[in-house]
This record gives C-alpha cells, structure tokens and sequence, in this order.
C-alpha cells in the first residue's frame, strides 16, 4: 500500500520541495516496515535475552530474591569455577592457533597444486566443516571408545600402547581441542585460500629476483598481504570456539572430573541440568569480556575497511 | 612431469633448471601432504560409514576395526524402520525448510532496506546486525529458558518440548549472517541499475523483486544453504527446549535415544550419525562453489 502512495502523482506533480520531502519521508518509511521483522527479531530474541542474562545473574536460585554480586562471588569461591576459565582459555586459544597454521599451511599446498585439480582436493578437505558437529564428535567418540578405539588399534601397528583419549584429564583436553581443530581448520583453509589468490603473482616474482628463499617469500610477501584476513578469521573462530559447546558436550560431557568444562557446558550443567538458572546464567556472563574485545577489533577491521573504498 | 622433462631438456641453462626442479619437488611434497590431511580430514566420516555396514557381533569382536568381513544394510533397515527415526527426521526437515524460508524472506528484504534505502539508524542497525551475528547461543539459552517459562505463565502458550520452537529460535542465528552477506551483495550492485528502474516507475519492491533478487542470486543461493547446514546441525537449543522423543530433531534425537547408558550400540549409533549428515552433505556435493562463496563473503565482504 505504501508503495501504490509513493508513486501517488499528486506527489511528483506537487510542490516540488515539500513533494520531494514527502518522497524521502515515504522512503524512510517504507524502509524501515522492511527492516522492522529483522528489528523485532534481534530485539526479542537476541538483544533482551542477552539484558535479562545480566539481571538473571543478579537473584538466588529459587529467583526470588535480588542478591547482587552473589552469584559471581560464589563462583570466584569455587575451584571448578577456575578450572573451566582456565579450561575455556586453554581450549579456545589452543585450538585456534592450531586451526590458524594448519588452514594456512594446507592452503599453501592446495594453491601449490595445478588449478584445475584444486576443486576436487579443496571440495574434500572442507567436509569436516560441512557435516553437523553433534555427528562428526559421535564418531570420533567413537574412535576415542576406551575398549573399541580404531585410533589405538592404528597405534598398536607402531607398538604405542593405547592411549585413553577421553579417560584422563591431560588426554581428555588434547581430544576435546583435536576435535575443535578437525572442524575448523577447513573454514581457515578455505578463507586463506581465497586470500593467496588474491597476492599478485609480480610479488613473487620480484621476490625470488632479488633471490628470497620460499620462507622469506612467505615472511615478507604472503603474510603482510594477509595479515587482515588473518586477524579477522582468528577473531572469528576465536568467538566461536570459546562459545563452543557441541564438541565437549559430545565427547566428553565436561569430564572427567570437570576437566573438560568450558564456559557453555558448565553454564548448561548448571543452569539447565542443575536447576539453578542464575547462575548458569552468571557462568555464561563471562564470555561476554573476551566476546567484546574480539567483537571491538573485528569491527574497527570492517570499518577501516569501509571507508578505504 | 613437464617440469621435469624441461629440467633435463635444458642442460645450458642449469640456473632454470634448477628452479623447476624445485617446483616440481614442491608439487610432489603438496601432494603427499595434501594426501596426508586428506586422511586426517576424512578418516571420521568414512569411519562412520566402515562401522554402520557392521553387525554388532563384528564391531565387539577383536579384529581390525578398519576393515569390513561381513558387511550389512541391517543397521540402516533397523534404524529407518523406526518409527522414532523417522519422526527425528521428519521433525529437522521440516523446522530447517521453514527456517530457512523465514530467514530469506527476513533478510534479504532487511538487507535490500539497509543497503539502498538510508533510513534514520540504518548504517547503526546493519552494524548491529552483524554484532548479533557474534552473540553465540551459548549466551542466550538461559535467559532464554526462562523467558519462555514467563510466556507460558503470561499467555498460556507452552513453549518448551515442542519442535515448532526451533523454528522461532533458529532465525536468530540464521538472520544477522543471512542479513549481513545480503547487504555485501546489494551493496555490489551498480546503483545505476536500481535508479534506471526507479525512474521507470518501478516500486521499491519491483526493484527488489525484479532486479535485486535475480542479479544477487549466487548471493541468495550461498545465504539459503548456509541457513539450512546451520538449522539442520543446531544442536544446543533442542538439547536445552526439547526432551520428549516426539519433539526431539534429529542431532539431538541420536545422540539421546541411541545412547542409553553404558550399552552402545556403535552400529546403529553412526548409522544415525551419517544419515543426519547426509542433507547438508549431499546439498554441498552439488553446490559447493556457492557454498564456499557464501563461506568467504561472511567475512570478507562488509
């Protein structure tokens, strides 16, 4: 209907200005009716969710009473509180640094290789990123199983002795983070893929004129050439994996022994499971810090970004 | 090979020679790592496929797990003649095919708004957009859970253990992403294109339909097939919302009902696994390009 009164003649045949002021108004208006199901959307579903965690935080368990920072004080008295920072920081930072190299050093070997082969190799490494999370962590369950392990049957063709993937802390945390790095080293391999493409190929050039071997070349040509695409791919998987919560849900539940907790499934464990939804809700209130600062850093990128072009 | 043949075709010129055969060796070495990572990056799922086609008698028994003596349909004729199966997958299908239908109409109509049409708060909005797209549902589920607990007690609608909920609660992850490469894409278009058609008298919604839409639909096909491997793998907010096995999706239907306790039963367990991977699977092997595209522009384009 609106649409029918902006192309309303009266209005193009009118006073000129006041005409043209009305045509803007009228667009405006349209404009935003288009934008308002997002609007809505974001402010119901996302926006005061994300408000009412912080006040959530703030009453007792039974949520009848206003208890200020109580929550978080309980929280800082708790061990297992500090595990699953130190578990979350170990798991996420690990992880990405991981995923970062082995996107980029698959990457350099897919860019290695003749063009027309690239498609078939990049369309298989790029399955892990493709198949739901909650299935691929069952079948490296799976390959983890303490009795069945296909891994530790591989193993013992080298005479390594079984390992207990899952069953003991130390191991337990190394398999949560080569899960998280199996999913997400492709995205990485994808994105600096797309990035190597991109470095002008006189560069190269230039560079093996003055005589550079292939580390320099990759030292002073492809890294500074993708040194934004770098940053923000980290930054991005950085926000995910922290707020990761499939992989160890999946695999190992949190344990054993909370060792494998991180903020998401601890929050779960005690928000949900637990029954005490204000604090589940203070324990998933941590990840806004490190979300914020990456979110801050990412946006400065796009912003610079946007007003280069 | 050709590399090769020039390399020692080309004796006077040992300088040349010596690079090619460089490149050349480094082509060898890309392949046998790129063969390496390969198995790295397959070794799950083709695991999950050695283990589906085994008897149960098999998987316990203590011979090489890799390879198959006896293989069987059975496990895939068991499972799909569950009823319980069935209704997972017909429960996921139909929330991801209405996800993904609200989240394309939402967005790219949003995005058309905030891409062409300035309005009072639009470039502060598309920034918040893409903020809620870094707003992970590990955040949300809690308040979340207690929002719906004050919608039943308000308006008497239960919320909780049904499956239609997740087609209220996926667009929030689905929308800012789908929004935010809808906006890279408009913004691509020659603003040409779209004044042509204004002064021809077309509407804003002509233009959207007529001219946006059809040349942005790599764009829009990327978008879809992101919102749907997105819906289709959603695993924390029916783990959280649902716990009757008639409301369960089916991530969280094979994981809860085949896993009982301390008896696994491995064979039906990664039937289930690849038959909930196959969709997005499948859509990928005849779409791949888009969906690397919609891949790169999430975090490229802005």
């Amino acid at each position: 209907m609106a649409d029918i009164a902006a192309r309303n003649p009266t209005i193009l045949t009118g006073d000129r200005r006041s005409g043209l002021h009305k045509l803007m108004q009228r667009k405006s208006t349209i404009a935003f009716l288009m934008a308002l199901p997002l609007i809505l959307l974001i402010a119901i579903l996302v926006a005061y969710p994300a408000g009412y965690a912080v006040y959530l935080a703030t009453l007792n368990k039974g949520m009848t009473r206003f208890v200020g920072f109580g929550n978080f004080e309980f929280l800082f008295g708790r061990d297992t509180f500090w595990l699953v920072v130190y578990q979350s920081c170990l798991f996420a930072i690990t992880a990405v640094i991981f995923k970062a190299i082995i996107g980029f050093v698959v990457a350099h070997f897919v860019h290695n290789i003749p063009a027309k082969g690239q498609r078939k190799w990049r369309g298989m490494l790029l399955v892990p990123w493709v198949i739901p999370p909650a299935m691929s962590t069952l079948a490296w369950l799976w390959l983890f199983d303490p009795s069945y392990s296909a891994l530790n049957w591989l193993l013992g063709i080298f005479g390594i002795e079984g390992i207990p993937w899952t069953g003991e802390a130390g191991w337990a945390r190394f398999s949560v983070i080569l899960v998280n790095v199996w999913i997400g080293s492709p995205f990485f391999m994808i994105m600096y893929l797309a990035a190597l493409k991109s470095v002008p190929e006189q560069l190269y050039e230039a560079a093996s004129i003055d005589g550079a071997t292939w580390w320099q070349r990759i030292w002073y040509v492809t890294l500074p050439m993708m040194r934004n695409i770098i940053a923000i791919t980290a930054l991005f998987s950085l926000i995910v994996t922290f707020a990761n919560f499939d992989i160890v849900r999946v695999l190992t539940a949190g344990g054993p022994l909370n060792s494998t907790h991180i903020f998401g499934t601890w929050a779960f464990r005690v928000g949900i499971e637990g029954g005490d939804i204000p604090l589940g809700a203070a324990v998933s209130l941590f990840m806004v810090p490190i979300l914020a600062v990456a979110a801050t850093f990412i946006l400065r990128d796009i912003t610079k970004r946007g007003s280069e072009v | 090979m050709a590399d090769a043949s020039i390399a020692s075709g080309a004796p006077s010129r040992p300088k040349y020679g010596s690079m090619s055969r460089d490149r050349a060796w480094a082509l060898r070495w890309s392949y046998f790592f790129l063969v390496l990572f390969a198995i790295f990056f397959l070794m799950p799922p083709i695991y999950m496929l050695i283990t589906s086609l085994k008897t149960s008698a098999e998987i316990s028994a203590a011979a090489n797990p890799w390879w198959i003596s006896n293989p069987t349909l059975q496990n895939y004729i068991d499972l799909l003649s569950q009823n319980q199966f069935l209704v997972f997958f017909r429960n996921s299908a139909i929330v991801s095919i209405c996800v993904v239908i609200l989240t394309m109409m939402i967005s790219v109509i949003a995005a058309f708004a905030l891409a062409r049409m300035k309005f009072w708060g639009s470039a502060t909005l598309a920034t918040g957009v893409f903020l809620t797209y870094l707003i992970p549902e590990t955040l949300l589920f809690i308040p979340l859970f207690k929002m719906f607990a004050w919608v039943n007690e308000t308006f008497g609608i239960q919320l909780m253990n049904h499956w239609w909920t997740m087609i209220i609660l996926y667009p929030t992850l689905t929308v800012p992403f789908a929004t935010w490469i809808m906006i890279g894409y408009f913004a691509s278009i020659p603003k040409e294109l779209d004044e042509a058609a204004l002064i021809d008298g077309a509407t804003w919604m002509q233009t959207l339909t007529k001219i946006f839409i059809p040349v942005a639909l790599p764009g829009i096909i990327a978008a879809t097939i992101f919102t749907f491997t997105v819906a289709w793998a959603q695993f924390l907010y029916p783990l959280a919302f649902t716990t009757s096995t008639s409301e369960l999706v089916l991530p969280v239907g094979i994981i809860t009902t085949l896993i009982k306790g301390d008896v696994f039963n491995w064979g039906q367990i990664m039937t289930g696994a690849l038959l909930g991977a196959a969709p997005p699977l499948i859509i990928y092997a005849f779409l791949m390009d888009y969906y690397i595209a919609g891949l790169t522009a999430g975090a490229t384009k802005g």
